[in-house]
């Protein structure tokens, strides 16, 4: 048996390592409430209240068993932890209490740290872009980012696009909703310094996590 | 009878007087009822109305009290006389309330509430005061058969309550199973860790015990008697029997565990492969340090197969699910993990059911870090020195491999119920018939084989242990009756009756030994013991006119008839339950109680004013069971649920008592039809005497060619199976019948008495 075991770890038969605790224990290490996909009773609430059901690759009940039974690459290049709204549907009606919207981004967030993440996804590249706004002057630059996610796929895409939303943008400006000159020189809040400290401070607790395991 | 003074009270309270007139209910009693004291008053039930009747009795000779007032099931304390014969002629639930209210329907009410009060007063010319049962014996002793954790917490229970107990055990020392346990699951706050069994402490409770006798390494010889006075031989290991009398007895004989050699798919024989007891032992040995296989090899890995042999539905293996076994699981997972968390440790399960406070528990195992995965194993192989578990796994819908040092399969208990009498009545027909066919030398007739020990060794005729109900467990309502089984005085407690885990098994106890102190009480005082607890009627037969037909002594659901050398039944009437199966059984009418008899109930059905042909007036005859459906039929009356006017209920005290004879009554005396109510019957029965409805209803199947004989259509009887829930269902059950009658006409035997 021990035999047995060591050939799973140097993943020969790959059936016999699964369902060994080590990616649960990895997702308990490095993903934000991870400690929490053990307690999952596998009711499938969560599965059934999720408006976007039926489009998940892996509703959340299947992405904690996979993590139970040390599917790694399957979870972690899934689109499905992508896929969560943060509608807090699941997380209202889990028995067992777990935080399933936050386990759903922290996985995803690991994903990305680890480069797994799959490509030309749409929450994905929305959420770069819009951290990337965010963060960078500590407040999010509605033209910019609006702007950013037009052109994402290329001068032709973003055009047409532009002149989807175009009446729409005009209403806004009328109703003072939207100052197109944002697009140039943007404004920046008052404790610009302090948002900056702030992140850095959180850059620092999250460093404190153990190290991502490539 | 010269003595007797029949006196009718009727109650013209809760709006009767306004609605029924009450002169004519008043010449019914007289004239036909023949009734000599006749008074009316506006509250009968208030202590003045009471103490009038109560006078009547004390001063003016009264002897037989018939109340016109509510149901016999309402004001009970009220109405309570002991020592003078009562009926009850329910003119408020059974009338007022169930008959559409208007001066359109007086005419069929008030016809409704004569008839009533006729009934009444048939059935109180046939009723004496039960004398008491004469076979009652009062020794108080409890008995209790098993030294477990059933059986010793039965023990202590009953002798804290002040009870003489004896406590026999097979094996040479207390504990049962328990005994085997490293530790138990949980049964206290915070339902989190694995807790001490306790056994120690009880077992030195139960053997310090001045009113315990603990006979260890015995079994029972013999089981004879009856409650009050069962005599048991104890018989030792060397054979040595010592004779005992007990007032009742608890069988706590426990289970055996699942033969892991039936299972050889899931790897049973295999050296990495244990069942739960299996690795009780391990654990014993180990003894909070790391838990080794008995071939001495380190386990690291462990998978843990519910349901191993149980819930199979091929038939193969035990079909029902043991109910402990998640949660013994979820505790043996703990064993590893508390000694080493980096044991890893899988619990495979189709459905993880954790009784009781058990969800904390499973919490507190995931907490742990022990692995539960929703998967059906199909095969487990050997593997090198471990196992291979194979299983499709039921969120991801793979099939899967995985392996383990050691598997622990979840098999089931295996009731301890000694010889399935049935089988044994089945075996010794078949003896009887081979045995007609050709002389017994010739063809030497097969032994029984497989036919595990006898627990009690009862000298019934029915044979020597409990009946079972199915799967092998000892018959006992899981529900409504636990405890109880069909021979009076004999309780079943613990696993034997149903699988169960520990602490229910303590429940159980707990109930068994009350039941059994009821039982001695109750026979001490000549009573039934349940469900008519208190009653102190008892079947009266008339051997002069006994045929020796056997009808009665095999029909007793309790067993409580044997035969004597002649084959005349010998009514042990400590062992009945007065349910009257043996009335409704009687061919030839020669057993009846007291208070109940085939002449109470007939005399009720032949009293009746029945219109004639062309009225449009039917008259249909009710047999309602009294434990479920006469409730039933109060509660419409309650919730004011209008049923037809032209239906009679007579409440019977077990659809069993039900003597055809009442329905050739019935139909040869003009009435249209007659339905009967009962309880549920079969496996998952409701029947408060558990085979009293099933043989109703086969007695029920034969009457078609009595209809026949008569040139009736079929319809005119009809039989349903009724819950005490069923109000409305009743009444709707009661109005389709009318349309029926009214559909296939009038009965054409009207006018002929």
């Amino acid at each position: 048996m021990q035999a047995l075991r060591t050939t799973g770890h140097q993943g020969i038969p790959a059936v016999a390592a699964r369902y060994r605790n080590n990616f649960l224990k990895e997702v308990e290490a490095h993903v934000e409430d991870g400690e929490w996909v053990k307690m999952c009773m596998q009711c499938g609430v969560c599965a059934g209240s999720c408006p976007f059901g039926p489009h998940w690759e892996h509703p959340p009940q299947e992405i904690f068993m996979m993590i139970r039974a040390g599917k790694r690459d399957e979870v972690l290049k899934s689109d499905a932890m992508w896929m969560c709204t943060s509608c807090y549907n699941c997380v209202v009606r889990c028995p067992r209490k777990l935080p399933i919207t936050q386990i759903m981004h922290g996985i995803a967030s690991y994903a990305q740290e680890l480069g797994l993440a799959p490509k030309n996804q749409p929450t994905r590249d929305f959420s770069i872009q819009f951290w990337n706004n965010c963060t960078k002057t500590g407040r999010v630059n509605e033209m910019k980012l609006t702007v950013g996610l037009y052109f994402k796929d290329g001068l032709v895409s973003g055009i047409k696009q532009v002149m989807n939303m175009l009446p729409v943008a005009i209403g806004l400006i009328k109703a003072g909703r939207l100052n197109p000159f944002e697009l140039i020189s943007g404004h920046s809040p008052k404790d610009q310094k302090g948002i900056a400290a702030m992140l850095k401070k959180a850059r620092a607790i999250e460093a404190q996590r153990a190290p991502a395991t490539h | 009878m010269a003595d007797n003074k029949f006196a009718a009270y009727l109650c013209a309270g809760c709006g009767l007087g306004e609605v029924l007139d009450f002169e004519t209910l008043e010449k019914v009693a007289k004239r036909e009822g023949k009734m000599q004291v006749i008074k009316r008053h506006d509250f009968l039930c208030s202590a003045e109305g009471v103490q009038t009747i109560r006078d009547d009795i004390a001063n003016e000779g009264v002897t037989h009290v018939l109340i016109g007032a509510c149901s016999r099931r309402a004001k009970t304390d009220a109405f309570d006389f002991p020592q003078t014969p009562m009926a009850r002629a329910n003119l408020r639930e059974g009338v007022l309330w169930v008959v559409a209210p208007g001066t359109d329907h007086d005419e069929v009410r008030q016809e409704m509430a004569d008839d009533y009060i006729r009934m009444g007063c048939a059935e109180l010319k046939k009723m004496a005061v039960p004398a008491g049962n004469p076979d009652c014996a009062s020794n108080k002793r409890i008995l209790v058969v098993g030294g477990g954790m059933t059986g010793l917490t039965a023990a202590i229970e009953a002798a804290e309550t002040g009870y003489e107990v004896l406590l026999v055990e097979k094996q040479a020392q207390l504990g049962g199973w328990a005994a085997k346990l490293h530790k138990r699951v949980p049964f206290r706050e915070p339902y989190a860790e694995p807790q001490d069994t306790g056994l120690a402490e009880l077992i030195a409770r139960v053997e310090a015990h001045p009113k315990i006798g603990v006979h260890l390494a015995s079994t029972l010889a013999e089981t004879a008697g009856a409650p009050g006075r069962f005599a048991v031989k104890i018989a030792t290991e060397s054979g040595a029997v010592t004779q005992e009398t007990v007032g009742a007895i608890i069988q706590a004989s426990g289970f055996s565990t699942y033969d892991l050699a039936k299972l050889p798919e899931l790897g049973g024989g295999l050296p990495g492969v244990v069942d739960q007891a299996g690795l009780e032992q391990l654990a014993k040995a180990a003894d909070g340090g790391a838990i080794q296989r008995a071939d001495g090899q380190a386990v690291n890995s462990v998978v843990f197969v519910q349901c191993a042999g149980q819930r199979d539905e091929t038939g193969t293996h035990l079909p029902y699910c043991s109910g402990h076994c998640c949660a013994t699981s979820v505790k043996q997972a703990m064993y590893f993990k508390d000694a080493n968390p980096d044991v890893d440790t899988v619990v495979l399960y189709t459905d993880l059911r954790m009784p009781g406070m058990g969800e904390d528990f499973y919490r507190s195992a995931q907490t742990k870090g022990v692995i539960f995965t929703k998967g059906k194993v199909s095969t487990v192989t050997a593997a090198g020195s471990g196992c291979n578990v194979n299983f499709r796994d039921l969120i991801l819908n793979e099939e899967v491999t995985l392996g383990a040092d050691l598997v622990v399969l979840a098999t089931g208990q295996v009731p301890n119920s000694g010889v399935n009498i049935d089988l044994v009545v089945e075996l010794a027909t078949e003896e009887q018939a081979s045995g007609d066919q050709a002389p017994a030398e010739a063809t030497p007739v097969a032994t029984p084989v497989d036919l595990p020990p006898s627990i009690l060794n009862l000298t019934y005729r029915q044979g020597p242990d409990l009946p079972q109900l199915k799967a092998g467990l000892t018959d006992s309502h899981f529900i409504c009756f636990p405890y109880e089984t069909r021979r009076t005085g004999i309780y079943a407690a613990g696993p034997v009756r149903r699988p169960m885990d520990m602490l229910q098994a303590t429940d159980d106890a707990t109930g068994a030994a009350l039941k059994a102190i009821q039982a001695v009480e109750n026979a001490a005082l000549g009573r039934a013991a349940h469900p008519r607890s208190g009653d102190l009627s008892y079947p009266i037969v008339r051997l002069e006119g006994c045929t020796q037909c056997k009808r009665c002594t095999v029909e007793c659901p309790f067993g409580a008839i044997d035969e004597d050398e002649r084959r005349f039944p010998v009514f042990n009437e400590s062992r009945c339950r007065r349910c009257g199966t043996c009335m409704g059984a009687c061919p030839v009418r020669v057993i009846s109680f007291e208070n109940y008899s085939v002449d109470t109930v007939g005399s009720q059905i032949k009293s009746l004013d029945m219109p004639d042909e062309f009225s449009e007036r039917p008259r249909i005859l009710l047999l309602a069971c009294e434990n479920d459906a006469y409730p039933a039929l109060d509660m419409a009356g309650l919730s004011r649920t209008l049923y037809s006017a032209f239906v009679r209920a007579i409440p019977v005290r077990c659809l069993g008592s039900v003597n055809t004879i009442w329905i050739t009554d019935a139909l040869n005396s003009g009435w249209d039809g007659v339905m009967l109510m009962g309880c549920k019957r079969g496996d998952d029965y409701q029947c408060h005497f558990v085979k009293g409805s099933e043989l109703a209803h086969y007695r029920l199947s034969k009457i078609d060619d009595t209809l026949k004989q008569l040139s009736l259509e079929t319809e005119r009887v009809a039989s349903y199976e009724v819950a005490i829930t069923d109000s409305q269902r009743v009444a709707a059950l009661i109005n389709d019948y009318a349309e029926t009658i009214k559909r296939i006409g009038m009965s054409p035997m009207k006018g002929f008495n």
